[in-house]
């Protein structure tokens, strides 16, 4: 007996998927994710899953947004509870007006549900029970089961879920025939027994336009077969080892010899993180284009050799897919807390080129794009990828690439070179970017060899503790990094539809959520220019926003403001115009979070005009 | 530790090798470590076998860890790349520069506080991977640079210099090299270089790990009574169980032997391990009777050295791997990147799902 009027909504609202680890339900989940997509509505599903193989709770919260927000809202208007473990959450979570979807063999108590929802149930396990025999199969299909009951409930269409499934299990004629009988046999009881369809609607759209479904792991993968990368050596690591087993499948599709079947690629799976960026740093230092993924703990433990990687000069690119910290952390939770441990990693006085994608079209190409600024540098990058973008599949761009483009192999000196008498000093400034020339070993029997070391060296790669030596080597590792800052991607501006005197600066993930708060700041009239900030060292262009606003939001998901601190650190910022806005509890951030800060605090500065404060 | 230059003029009648190279084309910088060094003369030893096997000094690559013995490096093959990476951490570093580039001839270079203690890790792993590779260890079983403190191959039983006798257990990389596939196993005495040198040129001609543990006293800290990696306890305890001779393709074999005390292993690229016998028979291609004969000759304090284990039909890691011949440190572009309508096709099965 609803006592709240039922939701009524059109390609706008919020499904979760309660399940249980390890039912198969993560594909069934995402067929349905798909369909909504087949029917050119977009959608953002986000896979919430445990540190666990069997038996926990997992969830699949799924926006569908005719409007094309990517960004997780928050909130749930249709909730399949597939999970007895997780019942009493699950149904509180639900909005007032919300659905309940159940599997109803099991008769509850009236108790457990609420009166300001629509409760729809069907006896799945039971329709399994009768249909099918196979105790795996009365698993699997009772998730076909409840894809074909919502076909129904949310007036999709039929024939765009069968095809899906005809097209996943192609070649597989028993397997599409079952599905597609389950299917229709949640369909046809969910038309029989609910009242389809509901208040809540997917209609036929055309949002979806050429933009792919893809996951950041998979797509860094794949950007670093397009760069040009042959070895890895790396550790298993939640959520990074998909883009290990990404660059695996792609490399056995793409760089395998057909005659012979050798491949263009060796993968070592190391014995530790330690390992496996000193594979990186070998295979580098021998001219071959070489990575690792990983995440915080890996990165705490690699700390050692980012070290030698940046004071002997060495190539290194990390994919750091990042999750909750610090320690073990919340494994399977997303954040952005490794900034400043990957920075600065390590001791001494060090400085790492950092990238942020937003999406895994900017996975693709920014790793890609990493092998090149690597080479050309000299040096470790890390490409800033997250849970959220890493191991969700995100509707993006289509991935390009330019046949025309050239591997930026960076000054590497070549036996012709060596032989015409060119001057070889490893560490040398000869053109004052501060980036030396490198020779590869086996270039040259008697000209080009040198020495490389972690220990200090005059710039022709000889021992040395002379502190002339010393200076003038960190002082030509500063020029490079100012030459990085030309090199590395610009960041992304986005003006107000009026003058003022805020902005926001924000990276990676967050970006959908951000894009979705800027509309709605701008419907209520609250006016701030954007920047996306796409790599460190930090472009010009970022310290000019900040000088050209009074005040700058820095919206991040971790909970110590870490970018905010490396701008204040490397620009000399007075942090009173920093304001932070932080989200850290290892959910994605939300479009509603920010703009809801942001609004307050611009309220608060209203009644209590801060600017005299502020040094001008 | 001598600051006299070398002289860089050289005599006309200078022996040169098949490639026109001197010895001294085969050296590196002077070293700095302690007169009397017993790594020095590993250096020496690495120089001669390079000399001797006409390799061509670019096609080596020597990685090294942190300490004493991983300083050597610089002081041999000065027209040789080389990496001194961080302690501990060297079979990772040579492992990856392999994988980069299966061409070159990667020599390791160690000692037993950086491949027994910090970085028995990877010390295990890079044998067990097969990973192509000389892996020398300069075992003093004390830690030089820091000053005398013990290693983990330092026996129980035996006295630093400050007369702290050592508790713990020893680690035996020849014992561990054996148990985790190293296919050319070796012992040696920095002191005997008639040994060693040709240890050294049969694992430079070997495909698969090849370790030589080389016992390298070490003379300011761990040279005295009551030590048992000094030159005396060495010279005394020293079992040699054959003598190596690589003979190469292009050599004729002019030594005779009596029949019954040679044994000849064939390698893979066509040289062959010719060992005379010195004691009872031994078998080196015999994996568990090697790990036995060491354990027995340990508990009577004797110190085996020798060619201890050889399998000339051993693996490598790039076999494992099956990469393209090709270095991969080679390829370009064309060869790697599958280009935008490889892309295209891809991005529409994105779509689809």
């Amino acid at each position: 007996m609803s006592t709240v009027q039922p939701l009524q909504k059109s390609n706008d609202f919020v499904i979760k998927f309660a399940n249980i680890n390890g039912t198969g339900s993560a594909s069934a989940n995402e067929l349905f994710a798909r369909a909504v997509m087949g029917m050119g509505v977009p959608v953002a599903p986000r896979n919430i899953f445990p540190s666990n193989i069997q038996g926990l709770p997992t969830w699949y919260e799924m926006r569908v947004s005719g409007e094309g927000w990517l960004g997780r809202k928050g909130g749930c208007d249709l909730m399949v509870a597939m999970n007895p473990q997780t019942w009493d959450r699950d149904v509180a979570e639900l909005s007032p007006g919300g659905y309940l979807f159940y599997d109803s063999t099991k008769m509850l108590p009236r108790s457990r549900f609420r009166d300001d929802i629509t409760v729809l149930g069907l006896p799945l396990t039971e329709i399994c029970t009768r249909e099918y025999t196979d105790p795996r199969q009365r698993q699997l299909m009772k998730n076909i089961l409840y894809v074909g009951a919502l076909t129904a409930l949310l007036d999709m269409d039929f024939a765009v879920v069968e095809g899906l499934i005809s097209h996943q299990f192609r070649g597989k004629e028993k397997l599409i025939a079952s599905n597609i009988q389950a299917l229709k046999l949640g369909y046809d009881e969910a038309r029989a027994h609910l009242p389809c369809p509901i208040g809540l609607r997917v209609e036929r759209s055309d949002g979806v336009g050429n933009r792919i479904f893809s996951n950041g792991n998979d797509a860094c993968g794949l950007g670093a077969v397009y760069g040009g990368a042959t070895v890895v050596g790396w550790y298993p690591i939640t959520p990074s080892t998909s883009v290990i087993e990404a660059f695996i499948s792609y490399c056995r599709k793409f760089r395998t010899d057909p005659d012979n079947g050798m491949g263009r690629y060796a993968i070592v799976q190391a014995e530790d993180e330690l390992a496996a960026i000193g594979m990186v740093i070998g295979a580098s230092w021998n001219g071959a284009r070489a990575f690792t993924a990983t995440s915080g703990p890996g990165i705490s433990l690699m700390q050692e050799f980012f070290g030698l990687a940046y004071f002997a000069e060495v190539p290194a690119v990390v994919v750091n897919v990042q999750r909750g910290g610090p320690s073990t952390g919340m494994p399977t939770r997303t954040q952005q807390s490794d900034l400043i441990a990957c920075a600065y990693a390590s001791h001494g006085d060090t400085k790492h080129i950092l990238l942020f994608p937003e999406d895994p079209y900017e996975c693709f190409t920014l790793t890609a794009q990493a092998f090149d600024l690597a080479e050309r540098l000299q040096t470790p990058v890390f490409v800033m990828s997250d849970l959220d973008i890493g191991m969700n599949e995100v509707l993006c761009k289509p991935f390009d690439w330019d046949d025309s483009r050239q591997y930026d192999r960076g000054k590497v000196m070549s036996a012709a070179d060596l032989d015409s008498g060119k001057n070889f000093g490893r560490y040398l400034d000869v053109d004052g970017d501060g980036i030396p020339y490198r020779t590869i070993p086996g270039t040259h029997p008697t000209k080009g060899a040198f020495f490389s070391r972690g220990t200090t060296r005059n710039a022709y790669a000889k021992y040395s503790e002379a502190g002339t030596d010393y200076v003038y080597n960190m002082e030509r590792l500063r020029r490079k990094f100012v030459t990085a800052r030309k090199l590395v991607p610009a960041p992304v501006s986005q003006k107000a539809s009026q003058p003022t005197r805020y902005g926001a600066i924000y990276y990676g993930s967050t970006s959908p959520a951000m894009a979705e708060a800027f509309a709605m700041l701008e419907k209520q009239g609250v006016h701030v220019d954007l920047m996306r900030v796409r790599a460190f060292p930090f472009a010009d262009e970022v310290m000019d926003f900040i000088a050209d606003h009074d005040y700058v939001f820095v919206v991040e998901q971790n909970e110590s403001a870490q970018l905010r601190t490396m701008i204040i650190n490397e620009g000399d910022i007075d942090p009173k115009r920093l304001i932070r806005v932080l989200h850290y509890d290892g959910t994605p951030i939300t479009a509603g979070f920010i703009a809801g800060r942001i609004t307050d605090i611009v309220k608060q500065n209203n009644v209590t005009p801060l600017r005299q404060q502020v040094a001008s | 530790m001598t600051y006299l230059a070398k002289p860089k003029l050289l005599r006309p009648d200078t022996p040169k090798n098949a490639l026109g190279y001197t010895k001294r084309d085969y050296e590196g910088a002077i070293s700095t470590l302690c007169a009397g060094c017993g790594h020095d003369s590993i250096s020496a030893s690495v120089v001669q076998a390079c000399f001797d096997l006409d390799i061509e000094p670019h096609r080596v690559a020597k990685l090294s860890g942190i300490g004493c013995s991983s300083k050597t490096p610089d002081y041999f093959l000065g027209n040789s790349h080389g990496f001194n990476t961080t302690h501990g951490r060297m079979p990772s570093v040579l492992t990856g520069a392999a994988m980069a580039n299966r061409d070159l001839l990667y020599l390791g270079v160690s000692g037993d506080g950086d491949s027994a203690s910090i970085g028995i890790g990877q010390f295990a792993h890079a044998m067990r991977r097969g990973v192509n590779m000389v892996y020398i260890v300069e075992n003093n079983g004390v830690y030089g640079l820091t000053k005398g403190q013990f290693s983990a191959t330092a026996d129980k039983g035996s006295k630093s210099k400050r007369g702290v006798v050592n508790n713990d257990s020893p680690i035996d990389l020849v014992a561990l090299a054996l148990q985790l596939g190293a296919t050319y196993v070796a012992r040696s005495f920095s002191g005997d270089k008639e040994q060693l040198i040709p240890l050294i040129k049969g694992a430079m001609r070997h495909r698969g790990p090849a370790l030589i543990d080389v016992i390298s006293p070490c003379v300011t800290f761990n040279n005295h009574a009551g030590s048992t990696k000094s030159y005396d306890y060495v010279r005394e305890h020293n079992e040699a169980i054959n003598r190596l001779d690589v003979i190469l393709p292009k050599d004729k074999i002019t030594a005779t032997y009596a029949p019954g005390e040679l044994r000849r292993v064939v390698q893979h690229d066509g040289s062959v391990l010719c060992l005379r016998k010195l004691g009872e028979d031994y078998d080196p291609s015999d994996r568990v009777g090697a790990m036995n004969y060491l354990q027995e000759r340990h508990a009577l304090g004797e110190i085996v050295t020798g060619l201890i284990y050889v399998d000339s039909t051993g693996e490598e890691l790039h076999r494992y791997l099956n990469t393209v011949e090709t270095p991969l440190n080679q390829l370009g572009v064309a060869e790697l990147c599958p280009g935008s309508e490889a892309l295209e096709a891809l991005n529409e099965s994105l779509r689809r799902g």
